[in-house]
């Protein structure tokens, strides 16, 4: 593993996550990938385009790509009618928006308490993230951000990951 | 001076002189087709002298020497005592080339690099002796003459052989005098010299020079060849004032400043939108003033902003003439380039994102379109070929053309590669018009190069062009016609940042439709829509003042299933658009009206959807997509239909279109209905059946005491539609067969249909929709699309020659 200064602080040092609640799942990103996070906002519906691209939305003038992450996931629709939260992204020039159920705290877990993704979680679990931390009473999983790059048209509720991917 | 003040010196000298680098490159190429211009020599000569100069000042010693030598050869050049030939030409260019290889190497590092300049010196003063001369005073000269020469003469006279030292020299010499391209050939010679003769003592540069003259001579290869220079060179040469920089009247911006002035300003106008809108509800005169004031004042500062980042055309351009030289050289073609529009100007940053669209196209165009002069001549084309450049605006777009008259593009060839790349499987290509075949060159992966060259055919070749282009809102369109040429039509907008929209509603949601693709808007109450709405086939046509235009519904093109006939909205309007030479008419909810935007590109999940340029952010802060019309219509696949359409604009077709004219209905088959201009029918007859006889190959009527030929209607629809002939053939075999009697002079025809249904006279306009041999057009008669048959080409069609009844 190589470091850069400027990227991801990798490695043995203990590293901050954003948290945020995707139904049962707790998910984490790093924290300096996470340029805010905002309440729920309106959203223009972007039609034929991927199923987990929920809609754009206008970030003080810049329009973002919301994700229902969801979708993403395959899980289906929040059934409590709740509004989600917005986790923005800034994605090799581009921003994006996560849409979450809720946004938890910023954790700090030992490193020591890091693992993979277990490889009886599915073909989909494992495209998207790139590890697990055990922390007290739940099971973290570390969002690889660069996999919301590799949605493509067919991603969404009934697709499985990896079988709609071209080759690029 | 301090450091920094230095530093900005010597940036500013980078900048300005590599301005003047690509204006050389242009003088040069210019002045070989017109190699006694005194202005362009003049023009070049002072470009070295600023550069010597500078250079001089800021103590790069190297660039200050080379500049020298060549300014020593331009002076003489300029002042008539050498005549510019090929040869000087080449080592003029190879100057300006290796200027620009220091100065890159300053602006990289702060100093002049340590690449090795004496050859090309040594080759520039070669070429400064005046040939004439060189070849009557040679034995003194010779040694003189050339730094490689003498200073393998030297070495020679160290090994005490001067003689045939001197010898080799005058030969060379001589040769320069003969041909061009000798300089090269000089170094050869020395390079093969003086090894043999003097193996220890001679100096490794020395050799070195030499020899890194030789590649140069092959590498040129056909190149330098006097043919090709008129044509290469052929380019519009600058002519009048140079285009120098106006010195005191302007002034120098970053254009990163001038993008970030471009982009504040385009909020500004938003928020001036959302001011506005605002403001509309509150009742405050002296706010309402001050608004609109507000908003004129943004208006120009945009219009002020926008003005600043326009450029012309030609600064893209400067650079082709010599890419083009050096590309028609190394392939061994000849190319006449011609360049049209070049005042035409451009955003700035849209001139840069087709800076590479363009070159690449440019050289397409010379490695795989323009055929070796052998090729062409044999194909009865002359042999230099010809590469247009042109520019113009239309309807606030800018249209950029490449345009050959080489080979063309052969759509089966493309097929054939498609299907070997894996692109299109076999029955998606049964399915495609010429055009999408010929379309799909912009495939990513696509190439048709025999050969992988390292000019073009490295597979990233047009899907590239087209993504660059599309980037920045432009459309890339290409025609071609095999063995006739090609011409690839490159459409981008003026400016990016702001653009005058039509928003319209399709369920709930608002979209934005670029003003300039706009061309009429049209309302109907929803009981009308069932009448002027038509469907042929799965293809729904509107009828606009009796014209047929293709239609599409945009909740359904947006993949929206049909709403319940209980929320079918009271109100139906259609948005006729035009791109690229396309009309469409696209059915919407609402019109709400005109709104400027600023487009902003859309995320990389959203850009995927062939159908949305971009999107914008609305007065109200909401987002709205922007329709691409041409992804609609391609969505909509109405291109067949509106090819026809787009040649109606011609006057004779018109004129016949107006004309009150009377028609006999025809059934023919099932449901095809046809037309036939009544003016021309003799009669209308049913013939029993049995009496149809066979002559010849063809069918005959006994008709007043002679024969008449028949035609079946129902064959020259199958021709023309392409349709397997069982589809007309009646449901059972009739008694009697309806006969029309056509008569032209004292020519007669026989017309058989399926039945006569009417005769009906009015204005009919016929639309060369689904025109094909035999069929004029079709119009609608009845409310019923109807083809117009064509009687002189149905004769022809039918392979009958009409014969005269006596």
């Amino acid at each position: 593993m190589s470091p850069d200064p400027n990227d991801a602080p990798g490695g043995e040092t203990a590293v901050q996550y954003c948290t945020f609640k995707v139904d049962h799942l707790l998910i984490g990103i790093e924290v300096w990938r996470v340029q805010e996070v905002i309440r729920h906002q309106p959203m223009t519906h972007v039609p034929l385009a991927p199923k987990a691209v929920r809609g754009l939305i206008n970030l003080r003038g810049q329009i973002v790509t919301a994700i229902d992450v969801r979708q993403w996931l395959g899980l289906p629709d929040r059934g409590d009618g709740g509004g989600s939260m917005n986790v923005v992204l800034r994605l090799n020039d581009e921003a994006i928006s996560l849409l979450v159920d809720e946004a938890g705290e910023v954790v700090e877990p030992a490193p020591d308490t890091h693992e993979g993704v277990p490889s009886t979680a599915s073909e989909q679990i494992r495209a998207m993230f790139s590890g697990t931390y055990k922390l007290d009473g739940a099971l973290l999983l570390v969002l690889d951000t660069e996999s919301v790059t590799r949605i493509s048209p067919e991603i969404g509720a009934t697709a499985q990951y990896g079988t709609a991917r071209r080759a690029s | 001076m301090n450091d920094d003040a230095m530093n900005e010196i010597v940036q500013e000298f980078l900048v300005e002189t590599n301005e003047n680098l690509d204006q050389l490159d242009q003088d040069l190429v210019a002045l070989e087709s017109d190699p006694s211009s005194r202005e362009l020599l003049g023009s070049v000569f002072r470009t070295i002298h600023t550069v010597k100069g500078t250079t001089g000042f800021l103590g790069f010693g190297r660039l200050e020497g080379l500049s020298h030598a060549a300014e020593n050869l331009l002076s003489d050049l300029r002042d008539g005592r050498l005549m510019l030939t090929s040869a000087r030409t080449d080592v003029l260019l190879e100057v300006v080339d290796a200027i620009r290889a220091l100065l890159a190497a300053i602006e990289a590092t702060g100093a002049e690099d340590d690449r090795d300049l004496s050859d090309l010196i040594a080759r520039i003063k070669v070429l400064q002796q005046p040939e004439a001369v060189a070849v009557a005073e040679a034995p003194p000269a010779a040694i003189e003459v050339d730094a490689p020469a003498r200073q393998s003469a030297e070495a020679l006279a160290a090994v005490e052989a001067p003689v045939s030292a001197e010898a080799a020299a005058v030969a060379d010499v001589v040769a320069v005098a003969e041909a061009p391209v000798a300089p090269e050939a000089v170094a050869v010679a020395e390079a093969v010299v003086a090894p043999e003769a003097i193996v220890a003592d001679v100096p490794a540069p020395a050799l070195a020079s030499a020899g890194a003259g030789a590649p140069h001579a092959s590498e040129r290869g056909p190149g330098t060849t006097p043919s090709t220079r008129p044509a290469t060179g052929a380019a519009e040469p600058p002519h009048g004032e140079p285009h120098r920089s106006a010195g005191e009247r302007s002034v120098r911006v970053d254009v990163d400043l001038l993008d970030s002035m471009m982009s504040q300003v385009g909020e500004l106008v938003l928020a001036r939108n959302q001011v506005s809108a605002h403001v509309e509800l509150l009742d405050n005169q002296a706010l309402h003033q001050t608004v609109q004031r507000l908003s004129m004042i943004v208006s120009e500062l945009q219009e002020g902003v926008m003005k600043t980042r326009m450029q012309p055309v030609e600064q893209l351009w400067s650079k082709l003439p010599r890419v083009i030289r050096d590309l028609a050289a190394q392939f061994s073609k000849q190319v006449t380039l011609e360049m049209e529009g070049g005042e035409t100007e451009l955003d700035r940053s849209l001139l840069e994102a087709v800076k590479d669209p363009l070159t690449h196209l440019v050289r397409n165009a010379i490695d795989h379109a323009i055929e070796r002069p052998e090729a062409r001549v044999a194909a009865g084309k002359p042999a230099t070929g010809t590469l247009a450049l042109r520019a113009s605006h239309e309807g606030g777009q800018v249209v950029l053309e490449v345009a050959d008259d080489g080979a063309g593009i052969d759509p089966d060839k493309i097929a054939a590669k498609a299907l070997e790349r894996g692109l299109v499987s076999k029955s998606q290509l049964d399915a495609m018009s010429e055009r999408e075949i010929v379309d799909l060159i912009f495939r990513p992966g696509f190439s048709t190069a025999q050969a992988v060259t390292n000019v073009s055919g490295r597979g990233v070749g047009m899907d590239v062009v087209r993504t660059n282009v599309e980037r920045i809102g432009g459309t890339v369109d290409l025609t071609s016609a095999p063995g006739m040429g090609t011409t690839v039509r490159i459409k981008i907008p003026l400016t990016l940042a702001i653009i005058p929209a039509l928003l319209v509603g399709c369920r709930d949601q608002r979209y934005a439709i670029p003003q300039a693709n706009l061309l009429e808007m049209v309302q109907l109450r929803a009981e009308g829509t069932s009448t002027d709405i038509e469907r042929i086939g799965g293809a729904l046509v509107y009828r606009l003042r009796g014209k047929l235009l293709p239609l599409v519904r945009l909740d359904e093109t947006l993949g929206y299933s049909p709403l319940a006939a209980d929320d079918q909205p009271d109100a139906v309007s259609i948005v006729v658009l035009q791109a690229d030479g396309l009309l469409l008419g696209v059915a919407v909810d609402e019109v709400f009206g005109t709104e400027e935007i600023v487009v902003k590109p859309l995320g990389r999940h959203v850009k995927q959807v062939p159908l949305f340029a971009g999107a914008t952010i609305l007065g109200d802060g909401g987002v709205a997509l922007i329709l691409d019309v041409l992804g609609l219509a391609t969505a909509a696949r109405v291109e067949e239909v509106t090819a026809g359409l787009a040649l109606s604009s011609d006057a004779t077709e018109d004129e016949r279109a107006t004309e009150r004219s009377t028609f006999v209905l025809l059934r023919v088959g099932r449901e095809r209905r046809v037309a036939v201009p009544l003016k021309a029918v003799a009669r209308l007859e049913e013939a029993p059946a049995a009496s149809v006889e066979h002559a010849g190959n063809g069918q005959v009527l006994q008709y007043r005491g002679d024969l008449l030929p028949l035609v079946a209607l129902a064959a020259i629809l199958d021709d023309a539609a392409g349709d397997s002939p069982a589809e007309h053939s009646p449901d059972e075999a009739p008694a009697t067969i309806p006969v029309v009697v056509y008569s032209d002079g004292d020519r007669h025809l026989g017309l058989v249909a399926s039945e006569i249904l009417d005769i009906v006279e009015g204005i009919f306009e016929v639309r060369p929709v689904g025109a094909a041999p035999g069929i004029l057009g079709s119009t609608v008669v009845h409310g019923h699309v109807t083809d117009v048959l064509d009687v002189d080409a149905a004769f022809a069609l039918a392979g009958k020659e009409p014969e005269r009844v006596a």
